[in-house]
């Protein structure tokens, strides 16, 4: 009895060090970035098609990845691209950047150049005119991740 | 002060779509990383940038600490005269900066 | 037959301790050992990171400083088109400061007895700007190493630090630098150890460094005791680095992963 409670303990206490360790930032398993794109859809459902992600396959430094997202839109006031959300899903923080455009822009296709912690998988989230959204992933391989390093001698 | 840059063609054509690019010299602290101390240094990022031309709004953009350090940001604007193309942008502690281009439209 | 080989090979070992060292052929910069999209991050006019720091120089050459209250500028021109040719001529044998020394003591050694302000901080935001602007200045020119014989003590000793194993992994810059560049360590391929893009925009570092920066990381790399910035041992390493890339053309300041 005495035996169980005391493994149980241990447990207990591995659980907190390693949550306590996630809360300071850590390359984290894959998260759900679901509730995330829920925040902006609130419920629509992003169909998987026109968002084209542009990421290198292989990256040397995740400190400085560059990105290139581009979504198929004529850019009109009647159908045009409002805002573009890059989530990075194993980054600590997995909301990278949003980007807000408009009919002006005629184009819509924005560079970036991210951070990622790790090898993992990137979304990008298109949010249209007329309340529709338009989703699309890109896997990418992180040999050096950021975020973690402590170089700076 | 913030400092940093903003690029544009020499020359538009009206109502084409060009890319503006813009550079901004920024450390973009995360919050994660330590010093020698192992003392966490703080996170201070820039997190607004937006952008007019001609004194309208066609750019705006919120980073995260996921922006890599020195963030770089291109868009796409389109121009049917010529104008000044001004790009603004601030951190979380307040500091800003600012560049702008001029934009030269030759006709369609 | 054997034995004449023999004899050859030891006598070829011989000679070549006396002489000067076999260059990596052919001779590469560090940018050919980086991946496509820092090649064009460095490339990129507008994008290389490493800019904003010429820019910030750009400006800091034209501000007056210290009791002298001169700029860079009075003396030395708006535009700085007269340092086309200075950095690549760096170390250098300075006879007012007593030895060699390399960009950044000079620029410091300015402006302590020429605009009288205090010395600029290593790796300060001032010193790294007014460096790369200087740098960039050369782009495109050769790497010329100073040749009066008042360097050639500095050149000794960074060819004997050059070739000293050192460190917790025992390793000797040559183990690396010649025997084994093109060759991947952790993934990453090994460069031939030029100086000539320096200073240079790190990825690891986010920032951009100086050459001594990076000397002093590749110190920790082989768990050895790093020198202090400015200490005669990382300047004669620098010396022996620009004979060792005599001809090479710089494209300063550059782009590293």
């Amino acid at each position: 009895m005495r035996r169980r409670t005391f493994f149980a303990r241990i447990a207990a206490l591995a659980a907190a060090a390693s949550s306590a360790v996630r809360a300071q930032g850590r390359f984290q398993p894959p998260q759900d970035i679901a509730p995330l794109v829920n925040e902006i859809t609130h419920g629509a459902v992003p169909e998987k098609k026109d968002v084209e992600v542009e990421l290198p396959l292989l990256v040397e430094n995740g400190n400085t990845v560059p990105l290139r997202v581009r979504v198929a839109s004529p850019m009109t006031e009647a159908d045009h691209v409002k805002a573009i959300h890059v989530f990075a899903e194993r980054n600590p923080r997995p909301r990278v950047a949003s980007f807000h455009l408009g009919p002006a822009c005629g184009r819509a296709e924005v560079s970036a150049r991210i951070r990622l912690a790790g090898s993992q998988q990137v979304t990008v989230l298109a949010e249209l005119s007329g309340g529709r959204f338009r989703i699309g992933p890109r896997d990418v391989l992180v040999t050096s991740g950021a975020c973690l390093d402590d170089a700076s001698l | 002060m913030i400092l940093g840059k903003v690029q544009v063609p020499a020359s538009v054509k009206a109502g084409e779509p060009f890319e503006v690019r813009v550079l901004i010299q920024h450390p973009m602290e995360t919050g994660f990383r330590r010093d020698l101390e192992g003392r966490a240094i703080p996170v201070h990022i820039v997190d607004k940038v937006w952008c007019t031309l001609a004194g309208k709004e066609v750019f705006r953009a919120e980073f995260g600490t996921g922006m890599s350090a020195n963030p770089y940001v291109a868009f796409f604007a389109t121009a049917s005269e010529g104008g000044e193309l001004v790009v603004q942008w601030s951190d979380d502690r307040g500091d800003e900066g600012r560049a702008s281009a001029l934009v030269d439209v030759s006709p369609a | 037959m054997r034995i004449v080989a023999a004899i050859g090979a030891f006598a070829a070992l011989h000679c070549a301790a006396g002489s000067e060292p076999p260059l990596p052929s052919p001779l590469k910069g560090g940018i050919e050992f980086q991946g496509a999209e820092i090649r064009a991050m460095q490339a990129d006019a507008f994008g290389n990171p490493a800019m904003l720091w010429v820019d910030r120089g750009a400006q800091l050459w034209k501000l007056p400083r210290g009791a002298r209250n001169l700029s860079c500028a009075s003396c030395h021109g708006a535009d700085g088109a007269s340092m086309k040719g200075v950095s690549v001529r760096y170390p250098g044998y300075v006879a007012s400061l007593g030895g060699a020394v390399d960009l950044e003591q000079r620029i410091n050694a300015c402006v302590t007895a020429n605009q009288g302000a205090p010395a600029l901080a290593w790796e300060s935001q001032e010193l790294l700007s007014l460096s790369a602007f200087v740098s960039s200045r050369s782009r495109g020119l050769a790497i010329v190493p100073d040749p009066s014989r008042e360097m050639d003590a500095a050149y000794a000793r960074g060819r004997a630090i050059y070739f000293q194993r050192q460190g917790q992994l025992n390793l000797a810059c040559t183990n690396c630098h010649d025997a084994s560049w093109g060759k991947r360590l952790l993934s990453e391929p090994i460069s031939q150890g030029h100086p000539a893009d320096w200073p240079a925009y790190r990825l690891e570092w986010q920032a951009l460094g100086s050459l001594e920066r990076r000397l002093r990381a590749c110190y920790l790399g082989v768990r050895a005791e790093m020198p202090a910035y400015g200490s005669p041992d990382l300047v004669a390493l620098e010396v022996y680095l620009a004979r060792r890339a005599q001809g090479l053309v710089s494209s300063a300041p550059g782009v590293r992963r």
